[in-house]
């Protein structure tokens, strides 16, 4: 019983991880993407449609990544090319997203697919306890690791992820050393939409094999805010997603056992936290300058 | 690439002609969506349009749609105007509904008179309570106020949740997440025309938001406090200059923002449902947000926005029943109008000009910009 | 093309030779024919006050900007320096004043940006050190910026530009920014580089640092070089001179000294004092003075001397923890803000008319109410009388000669000199009884700086306060009865306009302690 819940923490926490490594991407580089709702029900139906039309689920990831990138590439082309309000393209992002995803995949409804089998590791999926946990998963959550590791050593050991960061923090600066800012940003933006796209697709085709309209509920939101609460520091999303998956988890289990009041504030702890975090970043201006990219949602008009 | 100068005066012209081209635009990029997706573009179109406005009681019902939508994009229009992103409305929303519906519940030997406009306060308070704080956290801490305002709208939403299924239940509810249903005096009634009656589902309601919106247009363009905001979003050094405090303007909107939306979620709730729910707003703080800028932030715009948005709304209801469409659609259309017109508004702002790279230029490295500044 | 041309032998070819430079902005000439010469090994100055040329010439050297006429020579060849990338290529690094850092970055990864991509890290750091001990110039490969003074992070910015190996190192106005401490330390960095062979170009308006650092100066004055000198054996007057030239104290004055001399002064400040808000700011250093009914008091220096500071805590934008320390006519108006200011009788002009004066981006009726509305005749009960607004703003337009395209134009549809004409106009049409402007007529055509002049000296005449921070000498012996010079915070004693030479005053300028300070 303990063992399937916790199964179900890390299922839950997927496409968390990966939603919030692609707008993790995308923050450090200093552009606030609310659009992560839009491009994760893109992925989604891309994923469904794809796969239930060919019936290779990895062929429905790689759909659902491609989505996700060009979902994204909307929002570059307004915000990084015209430069628009980030807040609102991205609010119309969002709406605009679950809008076509909808009409995309009504055609699907109430059809089901063969969805991403789990693979298991040799040697380590015997491991006790560990082993049914960690490694007999799809390989979709394996790519989530993979990717989040990859993701924290491009942005630290790598001259691009140095770039990435620079851009985010001083974009006069980085502007006035020669580097083009908004081409950064576009590359990290659709980095971003790739990734919510891809998370997107972790729904249908692994944890509700379906299609229904909205079916991401506000998982988009969270990953905005799980953002947040890892300080834009990916070592922290492993965790955050956990907790926050985890919660999820709880309030539905709460609400199931008639644990009234606990669930509903237990639920709130997260949003809470992440306020409180936000509170600690702004502070202190100089743990402030360390975390928060100093630019974000800032539009850059580069000047002669 | 793109390259951008700002204009050095903006005619009337083209700030009437680029929503009126944007709306336009945006009919024809949903068409040919549809077209592409198998729908016959001509009967969406009609469906979405042109059906929902073909009784009078049906633009009645327009209004009603319409009018949370007008309240709280009214209340967000001069939180944008004055720079500050208040993205928490829809949680101002529920935070007001439950004030409202306190008061309601647990005071109903207030004299009838005096219930609406207790409620009223109620709503304004609560919703001006949970703005507060995205606003002292910028001003103390300069923290983020979009960020803030968007995880208080989850907070809020658990709230209520907690409330309907927990304290304030209506043990006579079966077990459904439902608080006891309001006395009439908490009641929004239908509007009453002599000789007609009611008009579909009209109420009073859309009236106050009329009124409301008429109201804001005369604050925004004729008082100190609307040039207030406007200066400070504009130029706050120049706003600083004039005598205006940052930290009080800031605060000023999000209450006014917050009030608005509260008040907002207190009439869905006395005029539609009648008892608190887990969910008394549909989106409705974000979609405002869509109208508000819909409207250009202008009080008077967001009447017409926010009809436009809830014919947009209705018709996909309708393109629902009629056609098969999912209900979402409507958003494909709010939001590429949207798009379409924060793009216009670039276009407003600046002289845009598309350099196409040359190749010599392409081929001199991959991060180099062609610019230097 | 013939021009004189230095000694070709390699060894003491210039590493940097200008000749007959020139660069015009529409009708202004900013550099004239600047030609000079520097030597390897030499750390030479660039001089003069600001608009004589200065940033231009150094804007042209790195490739910011290219030159209308004339050519660069480096070690006898001529050069064509087409973008900062390239200028650092040709070996001329450039220090600016306003840093271009990361704050959240080490020191070893803002200075990796600044380099072309090849670098490791590792042993970028070991570069950085070695650097670092060679020349004395301490820095911590490992530490963020946000961590480090501006003295270390222009350390950091310097050590940038050694890592391409320039032969020339320009710096622009650095000591502003640095504690007595670090400009000894940085000079004695440049000159272990003179040592080693490099030269280095040191913009500056500080005749005392010109004299200890360098061995030889240019003089920019309206964008002519008129001298090329060595350093050694001058007097600080002697370049104080040549900066501000002597013809400017000649120009005729058209008014007349204190009309109303014996009366109280409208405006008293006393010990004004206000610490650094950032580390690019300046601390105001006990600064009194009055402002006398009929005076126009011009406050001279060079721009970054703490006018900005100065201008804030007079407008009421800033105001003084204490009290008593501005009063305007028997009233302390120290806590007053902005509009309570204006109330009172105070005028202010800032010194940015697009995003402080004024509002870009609105109509002249509403740039008007900006400093109207707290004097009652615009609004009521809160409520704007638009047609108030508009008739003030007419008013404004009609006896300034504002040109406009229409009734009613945003502030942006304006030429500069228009849009100063307004926003001066604006507060003189409200006869205040203190006037405080800021380089009134900076950026503006001549016929619009006259008739700003003339609108001065005409309020003062009728019995007003003028108080004009200005950094154009010729506009100061111009209008001014009294000037006072501001030099790093500090507040000189005032003099009246017709007992003090230029030269005293290029001397005050440029920081010669002789006569600064009321109270020291």
């Amino acid at each position: 019983m303990m063992d399937a819940l916790i199964l179900t923490v890390i299922l839950t926490s997927i496409p968390l991880i990966l939603a919030a490594t692609g707008e993790l991407i995308a923050e450090r580089s200093g552009v606030l993407n609310l659009g992560v709702e839009g491009m994760m029900l893109m992925g989604a139906v891309a994923a469904f449609a794809i796969t239930s039309l060919s019936g290779n689920p990895y062929l429905g990831v790689m759909a659902a990544a491609a989505a996700g990138a060009m979902t994204a590439a909307i929002f570059a082309v307004f915000t990084l090319g015209l430069a628009t309000n980030q807040v609102a393209t991205g609010l119309a992002l969002t709406i605009f997203g679950t809008g076509l995803s909808g009409l995309v995949g009504a055609p699907f409804i109430g059809g089901t697919v063969d969805g991403l089998q789990a693979v298991s590791i040799p040697v380590l999926s015997d491991l006790p306890v560990l082993g049914g946990l960690l490694f007999q998963l799809d390989l979709l959550a394996y790519g989530a690791f993979v990717m989040l590791a990859l993701v924290a050593w491009f942005l630290n050991k790598s001259r691009a992820g140095l770039i990435l960061r620079a851009v985010g923090n001083n974009h006069d600066s980085a502007h006035a050393l020669g580097y083009s800012v908004l081409r950064v940003r576009c590359a990290a933006v659709i980095f971003g939409g790739l990734m919510a796209g891809l998370a997107g697709a972790y729904l249908p085709l692994v944890l509700t094999p379906h299609w229904s309209e909205g079916m991401t509920a506000g998982r988009g939101w969270i990953a905005l805010a799980l953002v947040v609460f890892a300080s834009w520091m990916p070592s922290r999303i492993l965790v955050g997603a956990l907790l926050f998956g985890g919660i999820t988890i709880i309030q539905l289990v709460g609400q199931a056992r008639g644990w009234e009041m606990p669930s509903q504030f237990l639920s709130m702890l997260p949003y809470l936290a992440t306020i409180a975090v936000l509170v600690l970043i702004s502070r202190d201006r100089n743990f402030a300058l360390m975390r928060a990219p100093a630019h974000l949602g800032r539009i850059f008009i580069g000047t002669r | 690439m793109i390259s951008m100068t700002p204009r050095k005066d903006i005619s009337m012209q083209r700030t009437v002609l680029t929503p009126v081209f944007s709306v336009l635009l945006t009919l024809c990029v949903g068409a040919g969506i549809f077209a592409v997706l198998g729908y016959d573009p001509s009967a969406a179109l009609y469906q979405f349009f042109v059906a929902p406005l073909s009784r009078p009681d049906q633009v009645a019902d327009l209004f009603v749609k319409a009018c949370p939508l007008i309240i709280i994009a009214t209340g967000l229009a001069f939180c944008y105007r004055a720079n500050v992103w208040n993205i928490g409305a829809e949680g101002q929303i529920v935070m007001g509904a439950v004030c409202a519906g306190g008061v309601a519940l647990f005071f109903p030997a207030i004299p009838d008179l005096l219930m609406m406009p207790a409620m009223i306060i109620a709503a304004m308070a609560g919703g001006m309570a949970l703005a507060f704080i995205p606003g002292i956290l910028k001003t103390r801490f300069n923290t983020n106020e979009i960020l803030v305002s968007l995880m208080l709208t989850y907070v809020a939403a658990l709230f209520i949740d907690w409330l309907v299924r927990g304290p304030w239940r209506d043990p006579e509810s079966f077990g459904f997440p439902l608080t006891k249903s309001y006395g009439d005096a908490a009641l929004i009634q239908r509007v009453e025309l002599p000789g007609i009656g009611t008009i579909g589902q009209l109420h009073w309601g859309v009236v106050a938001a009329l009124a409301l919106a008429v109201a804001a247009y005369f604050v925004m363009s004729k008082t100190v406090f609307g040039f207030q905001v406007k200066v400070m979003g504009d130029a706050p050094r120049a706003g600083r200059f004039s005598g205006f405090n940052p930290a009080r303007t800031t605060l000023g909107v999000l209450c006014l923002s917050g009030a608005c939306a509260g008040v907002a979620g207190m009439v869905e709730v006395s005029a539609n449902m009648g008892q608190l729910q887990p969910e008394v707003s549909f989106g409705y703080g974000f979609t405002a947000i869509i109208v508000a800028f819909l409207a250009r932030l202008n009080p008077l715009g967001v009447i017409m926005a926010g009809l436009v948005v809830a014919l947009a709304e209705l018709g996909g209801d309708r393109a629902q029943m009629a056609l098969g469409m999912p209900k979402v659609v409507t958003g494909l259309f709010t939001g590429i109008l949207l798009f379409l017109l924060l793009a216009g508004e670039t276009f407003n702002r600046y002289h845009v000009q598309i350099n196409w790279p040359r190749f010599d230029q392409l081929k001199s490295g991959q991060l180099k910009s062609d610019e230097e500044g | 093309m013939t021009h004189a041309h230095s000694a070709i032998s390699a060894e003491t070819a210039p590493v940097l030779e200008a000749v007959g430079i020139t660069k015009s902005f529409g009708d202004f000439r900013a550099n004239d024919a600047v030609s000079f010469a520097i030597k390897p090994g030499e750390i030479h100055a660039l001089l003069g006050e600001n608009g004589a040329g200065k940033s231009t010439f150094v804007k042209l050297v790195y490739g910011l900007l290219q030159p209308d006429a004339g050519q660069f020579f480096c070690h006898g060849n001529p050069l064509s320096i087409s973008g900062p990338q390239q200028a650092r290529q040709l070996g001329i690094g450039m220090v600016f004043q306003h840093f271009s850092l990361f704050e959240s970055l080490s020191v070893a990864e803002n200075i990796q940006l600044a380099l072309p991509a090849g670098e490791v890290l590792t042993s970028l750091s070991a570069r950085i050190r070695e650097l670092s001990d060679a020349y004395g110039l301490a820095v911590d490969p490992d530490a963020y910026v946000y961590d480090l003074s501006v003295g270390q992070q222009q350390r950091v910015e310097v050590m940038r530009c050694l890592l391409q190996n320039p032969s020339l190192l320009i710096m622009d106005e650095p000591t502003s920014v640095l504690t007595p401490q670090e400009t000894k330390q940085l000079f004695a960095v440049l000159r272990r580089f003179a040592d080693k062979g490099m030269a280095v170009l040191f913009i500056s308006h500080k005749l005392d640092e010109i004299r200890a650092l360098t061995s030889r100066a240019t003089v920019l004055r309206r964008g002519r070089n008129v001298g090329t000198m060595d350093t050694k054996g001058k007097s600080n007057r002697q370049l104080a001179e040549l900066m501000v030239g002597s013809e400017v104290a000649d120009i005729s004055r058209h008014k007349e000294p204190g009309k109303l001399a014996g009366t109280p002064p409208v405006c008293r400040i006393t010990k004004l004092q206000r610490p650094k808000s950032t580390a690019f700011a300046v601390a105001l250093d006990d600064i009194s003075f009055c402002a006398n009914a009929g005076e126009i008091l011009a406050i001279a220096g060079i721009s970054g001397n703490g006018q900005d500071e100065l201008m804030a805590a007079l407008s009421g934008e800033w105001q003084p923890p204490t009290g008593d320390v501005i009063v305007l006519e028997g009233t302390d108006i120290s806590h007053f803000n902005p509009a309570a200011r204006r109330r009172a009788g105070v005028g202010v002009v800032p010194e940015e008319r697009n995003g402080h004066a004024a509002v870009p981006s609105m109509r002249l009726s509403d740039n008007a109410l900006l400093t109207h509305h707290s004097l009652g005749q615009t609004v009521r009960h809160g409520v704007i009388d638009h047609t108030a607004t508009k008739a003030i703003a007419a008013q404004i337009i009609q006896a300034f000669d504002v040109r406009v395209p229409n009734d009613d134009p945003m502030a942006a549809a304006l030429s500069g000199g228009n849009l100063q004409k307004f926003v001066v106009g604006r507060e003189i049409l409200k006869s205040p009884r203190l006037l405080v402007v800021a380089q009134p007529t900076w950026g503006v055509d001549v016929g619009a700086a006259v008739s700003i002049r003339t609108a001065m000296l005409d309020l003062a005449a009728n019995g007003s306060a003028v108080i004009m921070i200005s950094q154009d000498l010729e506009e100061v012996f111009a209008i001014a009865n009294k000037i006072a010079v501001l030099h790093d915070g500090r507040l000189s004693d005032v003099m009246p306009a017709d007992q003090v030479t230029a030269e005293q005053i290029g001397l005050l300028m440029g920081g010669d302690d002789a006569r600064l300070g009321a109270s020291r």
